[in-house]
């Protein structure tokens, strides 16, 4: 079971050699049909996670969630798609046409470009970049001007307000995001996500890095708009932010980019701190499978306890008390390395 | 310098947490509000002027439907007012059970603005939860009356109907039941860090303001000033009754969310107490059924509703229906407050200030 994919991957590329293509035409097919299982592992994915998401906050809300549909209601997230297909697509007049069609399509194709450099498993990468989190954190920062797009496109006051907020939130919560990987790039000596997770072997960096895990967490929730940081959509104040004017498929197509950063992020946290694929007795893709479930509950508790912060607080927390620990953490790593080094380890 | 300028959203009449139909024009500058314009109207179903073509007993259901949340309140104001006019003797019986019903109204509209003051602040689960309780309160109402919401269960001289023998042991578990509510509130709302950060400082109102714009109920009781018409002008029996007025100090948000919180805790020791004394008798007095007060009659009644004072002011003309008829709505009057309250705070600020003045728009529309 553990080389259950790189056996197909395989098999794959000496069918093709065998029908006469060279090496560099079966990888090209390769890197098509593995794209295609990204769009695969993606929307399966998501249809789980809208299930799973309604099913938690059923139960900290004491009731029961879905239920009609298939079993436990887990065919409700198709009969919703449906439904979203068959709407109808409205364009306010006063829109961006160009703008407001095209954001949400930006929107997607950034969330699933994230999973390139994502290791799903023991040598299942498609890519392996030697600058993987510089990568990760570059294209994921890229979906503010989406939102951004979004909110002015839409020539809705409610929109803007909510674009405006998700500018100035990302802008803020992604320098920490990225503070509080340093700790665990510089223990690693390496930006190579393959790497990470080589150099966790032994033991995880959570363990080593538990200020920088907690700090990567709260940046994580903030940079995907989940509750209590909201901002963008926050539905009891600005009814739905950057999504107010989209209806059917186009609002579909935020919705699942969301859940698509979601489990990236989530991916991302589970490879950085929590050991990536590393685990006894299981194969090592469901390692990685069950770790980012685990941290995706986690961000779904937060965001069905708290109630949403202020944006002025939210500023604040993050220029003064995150920027300050994940800097203050990154001064203590350095200082411990050295140390260690001096000592001869 | 980049050129700025202010520019007009609508908050409402359709918007998640306006509580219904409120429309506030809000004047901003960014995140900022610099004014803030409220427009009622939009539930004006004229409950006023349908008074003078119904007979006073037919009147009843419709102040029920003035202030839903809690609506035994508004129907035990409009029939002690017509007891006033008339001089009518309510059975001992019949006023316990009142004190009951309108102390478990008050709780009931208290738990659901703690509710949805959490869901306005982003947290959805707390509201499931104050929903969850509340509806044992409205089991409660469903048993006595037969209707959940608005029950329109008193009568002119007392109440429909005796209590069920299945109503004093849910209110017993009710009631024994409480604190394990409470504690599950300071949990999950109350004790929120991020739900205090929204709230303190937010939205602050002096006590000089609260009594010159008439602002009454907890809200002004947030503001320090003890003034309870249950204590300062007692109606029905609420003198026989021991129970203390929750104040505060700052009059912000938060306090006007501490208060009721305790004012829960109050009603449901004037329950107790209550349940306790209830006698054995009668429940509604001999009134006529056509009721025909004498011409120049004039009665102002209040009571201290969930959101303040509600006042009933009729005038007869010798007829069977009120020749004016005139609601005192707390509501409006403490909405009233939310412009000044609001100027200078944040968009999110104007949510949490018109979740903690908590009105119901049935009542300020009329």
């Amino acid at each position: 079971m553990e080389h259950f994919f790189l056996n197909i991957a395989h098999s794959l590329i000496v069918w093709l050699m065998g029908l006469g293509l060279s090496s560099k035409g079966a990888d090209l097919v390769l890197l098509i049909v593995q794209w295609i299982c990204i769009v695969a592992i993606v929307t399966i994915n998501v249809i789980v996670l809208i299930w799973l998401e309604r099913k938690v906050a059923g139960f900290m809300q004491q009731r029961l969630g879905p239920n009609r549909l298939g079993p436990a209601g887990m065919f409700q997230t198709i009969a919703d798609a449906i439904k979203l297909l068959t709407k109808e697509d409205i364009i306010p007049s006063a829109a961006d046409r160009i703008i407001f069609r095209t954001a949400p399509i930006f929107f997607i194709i950034i969330a699933v470009m994230l999973y390139v450099v994502l290791p799903m498993g023991d040598g299942m990468q498609i890519v392996d970049l030697n600058v993987g989190v510089f990568y990760f954190i570059s294209v994921a920062s890229l979906s503010t001007i989406c939102l951004l797009m979004a909110g002015w496109g839409s020539n809705n006051k409610w929109s803007l307000l909510g674009a405006m907020r998700s500018v100035a939130q990302m802008i803020s919560y992604e320098i920490p995001l990225a503070f509080s990987l340093l700790g665990v790039i510089m223990i690693a000596g390496s930006l190579s996500l393959s790497d990470i997770v080589a150099a966790q072997n032994n033991i995880w960096f959570i363990i080593l890095q538990p200020v920088a895990f907690i700090t990567f967490f709260i940046a994580a929730t903030a940079e995907l708009n989940r509750g209590p940081f909201d901002m963008p959509e926050a539905e009891q104040e600005l009814t739905a932010g950057a999504y107010t004017e989209y209806t059917g498929m186009r609002w579909a197509l935020f919705f699942l980019a969301e859940y698509t950063n979601l489990v990236a992020v989530s991916a991302l946290a589970s490879t950085m701190f929590l050991g990536g694929w590393h685990g006894p007795w299981l194969p090592s893709w469901i390692w990685i499978i069950i770790k980012t479930y685990l941290v995706m509950l986690i961000f779904m508790w937060m965001k069905w306890t708290f109630p949403r912060i202020r944006m002025d607080h939210l500023m604040s927390f993050s220029w003064k008390v995150l920027i300050p620990v994940t800097l203050a953490n990154i001064l203590v790593t350095g200082a411990g390395i050295q140390f260690l080094a001096g000592m001869g380890w | 310098m980049l050129r700025t300028e202010q520019f007009t959203i609508n908050i409402g009449p359709q918007h998640p947490s306006t509580h219904g139909g409120l429309h506030v024009e809000a004047v901003m500058d960014g995140e900022f509000i610099v004014d803030a314009i409220v427009h009622l109207g939009y539930v004006h179903r004229s409950v006023e002027k349908i008074a003078e073509s119904r007979t006073y007993p037919q009147y009843v259901p419709y102040t029920s439907r003035l202030d839903y949340l809690a609506s035994h309140l508004p129907t035990l104001g409009y029939c002690q007012a017509v007891e006033k006019m008339l001089g009518v003797a309510v059975p001992e019986r019949a006023e316990y059970i009142r004190i009951i019903m309108a102390e478990f109204s008050r709780i009931a509209s208290h738990l659901l603005f703690i509710g949805s003051c959490a869901i306005d602040l982003g947290a959805t689960t707390g509201l499931i939860y104050c929903l969850r309780d509340r509806e044992r309160i409205m089991d409660m109402f469903e048993m006595t009356s037969g209707q959940r919401l608005i029950a329109s269960y008193m009568r002119i001289g007392g109440v429909s109907e005796d209590l069920p023998d299945t109503f004093i042991p849910a209110a017993r578990s009710f009631i024994a039941d409480f604190p394990e509510m409470i504690a599950e509130y300071d949990g999950l709302i109350i004790g929120n860090e991020i739900l205090q950060a929204r709230l303190k400082g937010v939205g602050r109102l002096n006590a000089d303001d609260a009594i010159a714009y008439g602002v009454s109920g907890p809200n002004l009781r947030a503001c320090g000033i003890d003034y309870d018409i249950r204590k300062a002008e007692p109606y029905g029996i609420y003198d026989r009754f021991d129970f203390t007025v929750p104040l505060a100090e700052n009059g912000d948000s938060w306090d006007r969310l501490l208060v009721r919180m305790e004012e829960m805790q109050q009603s449901i020791h004037i329950i107790e107490q209550a349940l306790n004394q209830l006698p054995e008798g009668e429940v509604k007095a001999k009134v006529p059924r056509i009721i025909k007060p004498a011409e120049g009659i004039e009665v102002y009644h209040r009571i201290e509703s969930s959101k303040g004072e509600l006042g009933y002011y009729i005038v007869a003309d010798g007829g069977e229906k009120p020749y004016r008829l005139h609601v005192r709505a707390p509501s409006f009057i403490n909405l009233m407050v939310l412009p000044m309250i609001s100027k200078g705070g944040k968009l999110q600020d104007i949510i949490a200030n018109i979740a903690t003045l908590d009105p119901v728009l049935g009542e300020s529309d009329r």
